[in-house]
């Protein structure tokens, strides 16, 4: 039983860039000049055909969003990704009601908010308090409606202090806190948003990520979410959306699509080379994935071990030098990092080869990059290479393997005790 | 609710009425924001026409010595000056008030005719803060209007609905041919000459007065001096007509092209 709350049908955004432009305002003078043209090229030539050929070779038709299709469930957090330019902006314009479809058809049900960017409609010159009732109004809440609700603004954005100074004077922290507060208060049954957490605190990040959490699981409210931060596209949102050049690439979950997506951008190779250089003491030159039997591999299933073989070219022994090797997830989280110490070389050798190995059964499904380092305790790095390449861990078959959400990424042997009453 | 090209909005009256107190709020802010970081504040509000008045009192009524049938100069010349100033602080506000906002309405959905219709409101405000000198006046020249000051609204609202249906459509304008930006305040300039505000529409030659009430004002000024002043000769009827038709045919057409072209406002902005 399928009950959208928003639902698109092949939703097309058209605009046109070149000689007329429909995006920029265009002069008086344009219109005449254009007029004329046509007009004197008509009296020179009346029965040449070129003119009506000739502009249309100056403008040219740009698709924003090109057929796109999809539906929406009371309740659920969409995360909209896909790299700049790829209609992002456009379609949470058109469904917010901003601007108009060139085709297609969106159906919604309820009230929509939208909030693109914080403070929209502050004024600086307002105080903190007068802004609430402005912005509040502008985001389409009754005055009665912001008075009931306006201690707890306040008390959200935790800009008490300031109320009655003129937002101008505010950090930018304060700002969006102030701005973000008023529109986590409003009461739609979707409510848009785009990249507002981009600025605020950690602290106060993850006070709003709860609250958009309340507001969707709580309250069954819908929320689309745009950002480019695909860390928090997956804390906050079940299900996502990536769009190319204005075409849904992939829909499904959060999890699944935030790493399709991540795979895409990262251009890491299978295994690592570097050439020596002369600059540093200790130089990473190569490291690859090496399966049980010793073969290059790049994919592994989870039960198989990984060992990873870094080799490292010595100009001059630094004391205490030490390998480590990070491991990052897809949503580039570090989630372990280890180190080993005694690697000089012995003989006098001039390359260290060493092996590290993840036992089986220990990464979950994913795609995993390594970061490589050559550190000394109080002194730094000497060399380190971020993501310096990437294997895969496809799940054989454990008993999460058929699961879709995002269950984290390492297995972890815990032990559970039951007992009655 | 649904979201479909080409098509207009079946709530949009609706919507309108449900974003009301964005009108207040909107005007709120404008007057809340105009004044601030000033020294004198609102006087600036009395100031401004008031000067104007002295101007024009010295420079029609002593220099060029025009007629003012009987009433002081001073005051004949205030009650023009006050409905035109309004209509021309409420057209030229309207006229920038869309340009003015472009970071809302590129961001927020609300019926766009909110911003337009809020600045008259705002110049609404400013009339009833100099509407204090015409009273100051009033008490100064021991001034009493008759019965006929009743009627004011009705030309007010003339006035009224003239900026509202010209601002309508110089705003949508605007924000396609930002020209209009210039032509505006340019127009408005000559219409204070043009417009009988130094000097009693009686001046006027009476074969011209027909092609005279066309401007829409006109009707308007004499209207409040016939309110306010009384004792003047008797309002020009047809005039008034001509001036209700076209601010009538303003409004309509401003209405329509402003519905017309608001679903790409934010995409030309």
């Amino acid at each position: 039983m399928s009950n959208p709350v928003i639902k698109v049908e092949s939703l097309s955004k058209k605009y046109i860039i070149g000689h007329q432009r429909q995006e920029h305002s265009a002069s008086l003078r344009d219109i005449f000049t254009q007029g004329a043209r046509n007009f004197s090229r008509k009296i020179l030539s009346p029965f040449s055909r070129t003119e009506t050929g000739g502009q249309a070779a100056t403008t040219e038709e740009f698709y924003a969003l090109k057929d796109v299709s999809f539906e929406i469930e009371q309740g659920d957090r969409l995360g909209i990704i896909g790299p700049n330019g790829a209609g992002k902006s456009t379609l949470l314009k058109i469904l917010g009601r901003i601007t108009e479809p060139t085709s297609g058809r969106v159906s919604i049900k309820g009230r929509i908010a939208s909030l693109l960017e914080v403070g929209t409609g502050f004024h600086p010159e307002l105080t903190g308090r007068e802004n609430i009732y402005l912005n509040g109004a502008i985001l389409g809440m009754t005055r009665a409606e912001i008075k009931r609700k306006f201690d707890e603004i306040v008390a959200f954005s935790e800009v008490e202090r300031f109320l009655d100074t003129p937002v101008k004077h505010y950090s930018s922290g304060m700002y969006v806190r102030l701005a973000f507060s008023v529109a986590a208060h409003l009461e739609p049954e979707t409510l848009i948003v785009d990249e507002v957490l981009a600025v605020g605190d950690a602290k106060f990040q993850q006070k709003c990520l709860g609250k958009m959490d309340e507001v969707s699981q709580k309250e069954g409210r819908t929320v689309l979410f745009v950002s480019h931060q695909t860390g928090m596209i997956l804390s906050l949102c079940n299900k996502a959306l990536l769009l190319r050049k204005g075409e849904i690439e992939m829909a499904g979950t959060a999890p699944g699509v935030v790493t399709h997506y991540m795979n895409q951008i990262t251009t890491s190779a299978p295994s690592f080379e570097a050439a020596f250089s002369k600059d540093r003491d200790i130089s990473i030159i190569k490291a690859e994935a090496f399966s049980e039997e010793g073969k290059p591999e790049t994919v592994f299933k989870h039960t198989q071990p990984i060992t990873i073989a870094i080799t490292c070219k010595i100009n001059k022994w630094v004391n205490e030098a030490e390998i480590r090797l990070g491991v990052r997830d897809s949503r580039r989280n570090v989630f372990t990092t280890d180190n080993e110490f005694n690697v000089k070389p012995e003989g006098g050798s001039d390359t260290v080869l060493a092996r590290v190995t993840i036992p089986g059964e220990t990464l979950r499904a994913g795609r995993y990059f390594f970061s490589l380092m050559v550190f000394v305790r109080k002194i730094g790095g000497i060399d380190s290479v971020k993501d310096s390449f990437s294997v895969t861990v496809m799940d054989a078959g454990s008993k999460w393997a058929t699961e879709d959400k995002d269950y984290g990424c390492v297995f972890v042997n815990c032990s559970w005790e039951l007992a009655g009453s | 609710m649904v979201i479909e090209a080409g098509r207009t909005e079946r709530h949009y009256w609706k919507d309108l009425w449900r974003y009301r107190e964005l009108f207040y709020f909107l005007a709120w802010r404008d007057i809340l924001v105009r004044y601030k970081q000033t020294v004198v504040g609102l006087t600036w509000a009395l100031i401004k026409p008031f000067l104007t008045m002295v101007v024009f009192t010295v420079v029609f009524g002593k220099l060029a010595k025009m007629p003012s049938n009987g009433t002081p100069y001073a005051i004949m010349v205030f009650a023009a000056l006050l409905p035109w100033q309004f209509f021309s602080n409420a057209l030229n506000d309207a006229s920038n008030s869309l340009v003015g906002s472009a970071s809302l309405i590129s961001k927020v959905y609300f019926p766009r005719m909110v911003v337009p219709a809020s600045s008259i409101i705002t110049g609404f405000v400013d009339f009833l803060v100099s509407a204090v000198i015409m009273a100051g006046l009033m008490i100064w020249y021991n001034f009493a209007p008759d019965w006929r000051i009743i009627t004011l609204p009705l030309f007010l609202g003339i006035a009224f609905v003239a900026a509202l249906g010209g601002g309508l459509w110089l705003t949508a304008l605007n924000v396609k041919y930002r020209d209009f930006r210039f032509i505006v305040p340019f127009t408005l300039q000559f219409g204070l000459y043009l417009s009988p505000v130094g000097f009693s529409s009686s001046v006027v030659p009476q074969k011209w007065r027909f092609l005279y009430s066309l401007n829409p004002m006109v009707g308007v000024i004499d209207g409040f001096r016939w309110a306010i002043l009384g004792g003047q000769p008797e309002i020009y009827i047809p005039g008034l007509i001509i001036s209700i038709a076209a601010v009538s045919a303003a409004l309509i057409s401003g209405v329509w092209y402003f519905r017309k072209t608001e679903k790409t406002f934010a995409d030309v902005i």
